[in-house]
């Protein structure tokens, strides 16, 4: 592993998080153009983040929004 | 000033990403519907103070996190909870055989990926130590910037870089261990590369 792609996984998250000055984020860029490893490990990161982030999703309960949806209402009369 | 007649209007396309969040902190359904009722209600009181034109998912958040800690935290006074073992970055990608060497058409890793469950990932992040679990689900389930996590957790940024990055390896650690319960990945004597 080269010196390269040290940074490279260093810098990760914050590359994928978007969180990277410009400049550094082009020197990463760089590396990934011209590193396939490095690619593809940073491509698996950000599969990764799109599994965790779909497969946690909740479906409101109905009797739960109505029961929000009635509670503002009374707050709303009682402010009239 | 934000028009409290506004107020159902601009904030209820949020609500399932905060009982998604309520849940995933709590743990518990009812728990989650109270916590997301009670947001809403204090968000209703306070909307006259909101800023319009600031972000209103951060600003709803801030205040289900707030409430969180306050209220459900506080009940069931748990001890101050433990830290988590670092691991190295990309420890599931590794573990799996990646960067190991070139392999041609499907890779190990995407099987792996495409398997993962739904009931395996919340019960990952369930089981992160409270402060990596809101760090996780604030950034990489919600995609809220490291200010804006910083902001709704009243914490420094490096503080949420840290959690965020931590929780995540930590993560990793347990989806690899469900993956080798179920027998999806192999047992490795390390990696070559790196």
């Amino acid at each position: 592993m080269g010196e390269g792609c040290q940074e490279a996984v260093e810098l990760l998250y914050h590359y994928i998080d978007g969180e990277l000055t410009e400049e550094r984020r082009v020197l990463i860029q760089r590396h990934l153009d011209d590193c396939p490893p490095c690619l593809e490990a940073f491509d698996f990161e950000v599969e990764l983040r799109v599994v965790i982030s779909q497969r946690c999703r909740e479906r409101v309960p109905d009797k739960l929004q109505q029961r929000i949806a009635e509670a503002i209402a009374e707050l709303e009369l009682s402010s009239e | 000033m934000a028009d409290p007649a506004q107020f159902t209007d601009l904030t209820m396309e949020f609500m399932p990403s905060l009982y998604t969040a309520a849940l995933r902190m709590t743990r518990n359904p009812s728990d989650a519907e109270d916590l997301v009722q009670e947001t809403y209600l204090k968000a209703y009181r306070a909307f006259e103070r909101f800023q319009e034109g600031t972000n209103l998912k951060a600003w709803l958040y801030r205040i289900l996190t707030n409430t969180f800690i306050n209220t459900y935290r506080a009940k069931k006074r748990r001890p101050q909870e433990s830290d988590i073992e670092d691991v190295e970055s990309l420890y599931l990608y590794r573990n799996l055989g990646g960067l190991a060497g070139s392999r041609e058409g499907r890779s190990a890793e995407d099987e792996v990926l495409d398997h993962i469950t739904e009931s395996e990932v919340k019960e990952a992040i369930e089981a992160l130590p409270e402060q990596f679990r809101m760090a996780v689900l604030l950034g990489d389930v919600e995609g809220f910037s490291y200010k804006e996590i910083a902001e709704i957790l009243d914490v420094p940024i490096g503080t949420v870089m840290s959690r965020l990055h931590r929780g995540r390896r930590a993560l990793q650690t347990r989806l690899y261990e469900f993956g080798r319960q179920r027998g999806l990945v192999a047992e490795r004597e390390g990696t070559t590369h790196g």
